[in-house]
């Protein structure tokens, strides 16, 4: 059997599970049909995000000049770079280091890690809050950036854990055998190896960190309102479709750092 | 406009008396500062404020006339600013409590005594509202706006004309009703509505929180927020909120159907204010900005963003007709014994506080 | 989609161990010590405040020892008098179970055909189909979650089929609500790993059960269900803990109330300024959290499935 006529064969077949085809894409709209209403009431031109008025690019042009959600926005991006710079650093030390960490310090160290990504956020956060009043670190910048680098570490180190092991061992043994030592084996092939990993890493780091909600809205302080703490403000007091505006640029951003990703993963295969 | 003047000057004889509730007479003579008060600043202005509680055009209007840039944070309670000063955040140049609140924070030895009085338009405080209970002599605090906590009513709504009362308010079950999310207003208004008297607002007597937490119990609003929602009632799908008196005001500049209940039983008159945290980083601008805002004019001008009316003195002549002429705003004559002062308890009653507003919430 | 394992060490990191250019394990320290410091403490830390008492004034704790806030989450002394047991905690904490319970088995009812129906498409079609899936994962969960309230509000196109229908019925601002916003953000979380697991399914077996004559139903019970058990594993994991502490969706489209278990934490830093109460409940969360991962880490071994938390 060639796989032309399997592929054919399984197709048919499976199409006809009772719904599947209507209910797959009825759960696509849902997924997109709330995005799909936060970007279309962006151009409305009235002041109600849910009552149309007509076509207008008003509330972007508010949503530009407005000067909170400009300093929002340079909070979250000095945030996020720092942040990703800072874990996506501690993430390649850690899978270096990692691999030939004895057994049980590889036990506590990957449960360390993992804490982020399965214990509920607000937990930490308030454990955040409460740590920082306790050692008398200031709420503001510099304590977002511990927080957020800190559950960025799971994230950049995913990647480039998933390529450590797909690694082939022969370039390594093979530049052993041509004499060359651990320090040039980690730069000449190492590191170029993981570099497309550690790229995507980053960016998913990055993605969480401008996106992060509730950690920061705990532990914000003076001057340090960053876009999504922002927008929540926006979303209590008085929605306009600006909220509407503003959420389509992050959109567009997202939709960007997604694509980068993408075409990285291709050039890597 | 004669009428409307007198009852506007007996509504301020009635907060007079309602606020100020010593009459010992320190004033701004006796806390002159010694240094001179700073005219032209550099730099930044960290204000953390209650969210959309201050005019943007104003602030544009403030570093244009002083060359002090304002950066604007916003917070949705009392308790979420004093959680937030007290977990470290020191940057904030001007924080905006409320009455009780500032009470509690000079307690904690939070905020500098700057003597506002002895400021430049220290003069212009409203004289009822320079020996308020919270801050005598006002050395910590400027007044900001003041106001009630009531409730507004879209009367296209039929329900509107049976509420008179916190007891109507709480017991009618009528659909599309909002109560704020703040504890010291909803179980003050429950007290209120089973009997206490506003004098009792304090008590600690538990069988009088019982009453308040089973009549609490069959109250299921359908939002518990205190976000402004403008936007919902002129969408229709609330019309009948628990609301302080400004964005009442609000409501009816979009939707003049809107009506504002003084309930029978009384209301909690509020009073917010601008005070300097300790650890304020820029000291002097921070007294410029809050020197800046008694002037009449800006403070006029803050009111009609607000709308509520404010504590400096001159500052009617610079008001929107339609403020000034506002029941909601302007309590009638009729109205204002209702109006007492929000309460400021011990922690014992506090706790109480807290006990009923949890068992409510969490019993939705 | 990366993975981190359920089992503590996979076979791959085993084969590691060998390799020569690899580097010393004090690599890693800096941030074994970064994570010690800005995650071990911080819960050590909320751990000792849930046995401290509330200060006497403003936030924050008294160091002053105390069981009382664990007694808080089960009795009440009640404003009568009397003390009893108290429903009031035992009720949130239900309805978030009940709630991510709910959102679990209608996310993982929808992602199956989905996710089976991405995984018999062509290449093409399949790579641009999972990046439609895997988008929202990119996407802020306040934008979403916001995007969603538009949808269900009482004036959008929701509200307005049932004003059309003469319906006095409103979604927003109502369990349902959060429920329904718990369903729209973690949806993809259960279709990916679904999807992971139908990809590597071998269609012909199906195939040659529906040419024997079994029914469609029967081909899915025995044939398909088996091999993507994994992916639903890793799946309800992955919904049902995040569900557990949502914070947002009751927040925003549940009208305020405190039905959830994390609703209740943030208002003890806010409103109820009752910190060592909202540190007890965060240790019960990550109580139950644990216990579920562990109860998930059973099932798994038992079936001898490997099974993924993304």
């Amino acid at each position: 059997m060639t796989t032309a006529t399997t592929k054919r064969r399984r197709l048919v077949n499976l199409r006809n599970f009772p719904t599947f085809t209507a209910t797959s894409w009825a759960v696509l709209i849902f997924l997109y049909l709330p995005l799909v209403y936060v970007i279309g009431y962006s151009f409305n031109s009235g002041r109600m995000v849910m009552i149309w008025e007509g076509f207008s690019l008003h509330w972007y042009t508010v949503a530009i000049q407005d000067i909170n959600i400009q300093r929002a926005l340079t909070n979250s991006l000095k945030i996020a770079v720092v942040a990703t710079t800072l874990s996506t650093v501690l993430a390649v030390l850690a899978s270096l280091g990692l691999v030939r960490m004895a057994r049980n310090g590889k036990r506590i160290a990957w449960a360390l890690i993992g804490i982020p990504l399965i214990i509920p956020e607000i937990v930490l956060a308030i454990g955040t809050l409460a740590f920082f009043m306790a050692v008398k670190i200031p709420l503001g910048i510099f304590g977002l950036i511990l927080a957020h680098t800190a559950f960025c570490i799971p994230f950049a180190l995913l990647p480039i854990r998933a390529r450590l092991s797909q690694l082939d061992a022969a370039p390594f043994e093979a530049a052993y055998d041509l004499g060359a030592n651990d320090r040039e084996i980690l730069r000449r092939i190492t590191l170029p190896l993981l570099s497309p990993a550690i790229v995507s890493g980053a960016l998913l780091a990055f993605a969480i960190s401008i996106d992060d909600f509730i950690t920061s809205f705990f532990i914000a302080g003076p001057g340090a309102t960053t876009l999504p703490v922002y927008i929540f403000g926006m979303i209590r007091s008085n929605v306009t479709p600006e909220v509407n505006a503003i959420s389509t640029l992050l959109l567009l951003f997202s939709g960007i750092v997604l694509i980068s990703s993408y075409v990285l993963n291709r050039v890597r295969r | 406009m004669g009428s409307k003047m007198r009852h506007r000057a007996s509504a301020i004889a009635a907060i007079a008396a309602v606020l100020a509730l010593s009459a010992c007479g320190s004033s701004s003579s006796d806390g002159a500062s010694s240094g001179a008060f700073p005219t032209a600043g550099t730099g930044e202005v960290h204000v953390y404020n209650w969210t959309d509680y201050i005019d943007p055009e104003q602030l544009k209007a403030f570093t244009a006339e002083t060359g002090i840039k304002v950066v604007l944070d916003t917070f949705d309670s009392n308790e979420t600013l004093l959680a937030k000063l007290q977990a470290g955040a020191t940057g904030y140049d001007v924080v905006v409590p409320s009455d009780y609140m500032v009470a509690q924070m000079v307690e904690l030895n939070l905020l500098q005594k700057v003597d506002v009085a002895g400021f430049p338009n220290g003069k212009n405080i409203k004289p009822n509202l320079m020996d308020v209970y919270w801050d005598k002599g006002r050395q910590y605090s400027a007044p900001w706006m003041y106001g009630t906590t009531g409730i507004a009513c879209n009367t296209v709504d039929p329900n509107c004309a049976k509420i008179t009362s916190w007891k109507d308010w709480f017991t009618i079950g009528a659909p599309k009703m909002d109560s704020l999310k703040d504890q010291v207003e909803v179980v003050s208004a429950a007290l209120r509505a089973t009997g206490v008297a506003a004098a009792d607002l304090c008590t600690t007597d538990k069988s009088k929180y019982l009453a308040a937490q089973n009549l609490l119990d069959g109250f299921k609003p359908a939002v518990i927020d205190s976000d402004s929602g403008i936007e919902r009632v002129i969408a229709g799908t609330s019309n009948i909120r628990q609301a302080w008196n400004g964005s009442a005001h609000r409501m009816k500049a979009k939707v003049p159907t809107v009506e504002y209940i003084y309930p029978k039983e009384g209301l909690n008159l509020w009073a917010d204010n601008l005070v300097i945290p300790v650890g304020a980083p820029n000291l002097d601008n921070a007294k410029i900005f809050i020197n800046w805002m008694m002037d009449p004019k800006n403070a006029a001008a803050e009111s009609n963003f607000t709308g509520y009316d404010n504590g400096i003195t001159g500052s009617d002549a610079f008001m929107a007709a339609d403020l000034k002429s506002d029941p909601a705003v302007i309590m009638p004559a009729d109205k204002v014994a209702l109006a007492t002062p929000t309460p400021n308890c011990s922690k014992e009653a506090r706790d109480l506080y807290t006990q009923v507003f949890t068992t409510w919430t969490t019993g939705q | 989609m990366t993975a981190i394992n359920v089992a503590t060490e996979s076979p791959a990191l085993q084969n590691e161990q060998m390799r020569p250019g690899q580097t010393s394990p004090r690599l890693a320290l800096p941030t074994v010590l970064f994570l010690v410091a800005t995650i071990a403490v911080p819960i050590a830390i909320t751990f000792v405040y849930s046995f401290l008492s509330t200060a006497d004034i403003g936030t924050g704790v008294k160091w002053d020892f105390t069981l009382s806030a664990y007694r808080h989450l089960f009795v009440q002394d009640k404003l009568d008098g009397t003390t009893a047991f108290d429903t009031r905690y035992v009720k949130v904490i239900w309805n978030s179970f009940v709630y991510s319970a709910i959102t679990t088995v209608v996310t993982l009812i929808l992602s199956l055909p989905i996710a089976m129906w991405i995984a018999t498409r062509a290449e093409s079609a399949r790579n641009f189909l999972v990046a439609a899936v895997t988008l929202p994962f990119w996407i802020s969960i306040l934008i979403r979650t916001y995007g969603l309230r538009q949808l269900i509000d009482d004036n959008g196109p929701v509200g307005g089929v049932f004003h059309r229908l003469g319906l006095d019925y409103h979604i927003i601002y109502t369990p349902t609500a959060t429920v329904i916003g718990l369903i729209y953000v973690f949806l993809p979380f259960m279709i990916l790993p679904i999807y992971a697991s139908a990809e590597r399914f071998d269609f012909s077996l199906a195939e040659a059960g529906y040419d024997l004559g079994a029914k469609r139903m029967t081909v899915f019970r025995k044939i398909v269900l088996p091999s993507i058990r994994p992916g639903i594993i890793s799946g309800i994991a992955l919904v049902f803990i995040p569900a557990l502490g949502s914070f947002l969706q009751s927040d925003m489209l549940g009208g305020g109330k405190a039905n959830m278990i994390a609703n209740v934490i943030a208002n003890q830093f806010g409103q109820s300024r009752n910190w060592p109460f909202g540190c007890a409940l965060s240790v019960l969360l990550i109580g139950l959290t644990v216990l579920f991962v562990q109860i998930i880490r059973g099932i798994s071994a038992r079936s001898g499935d490997q099974v993924n938390l993304v």
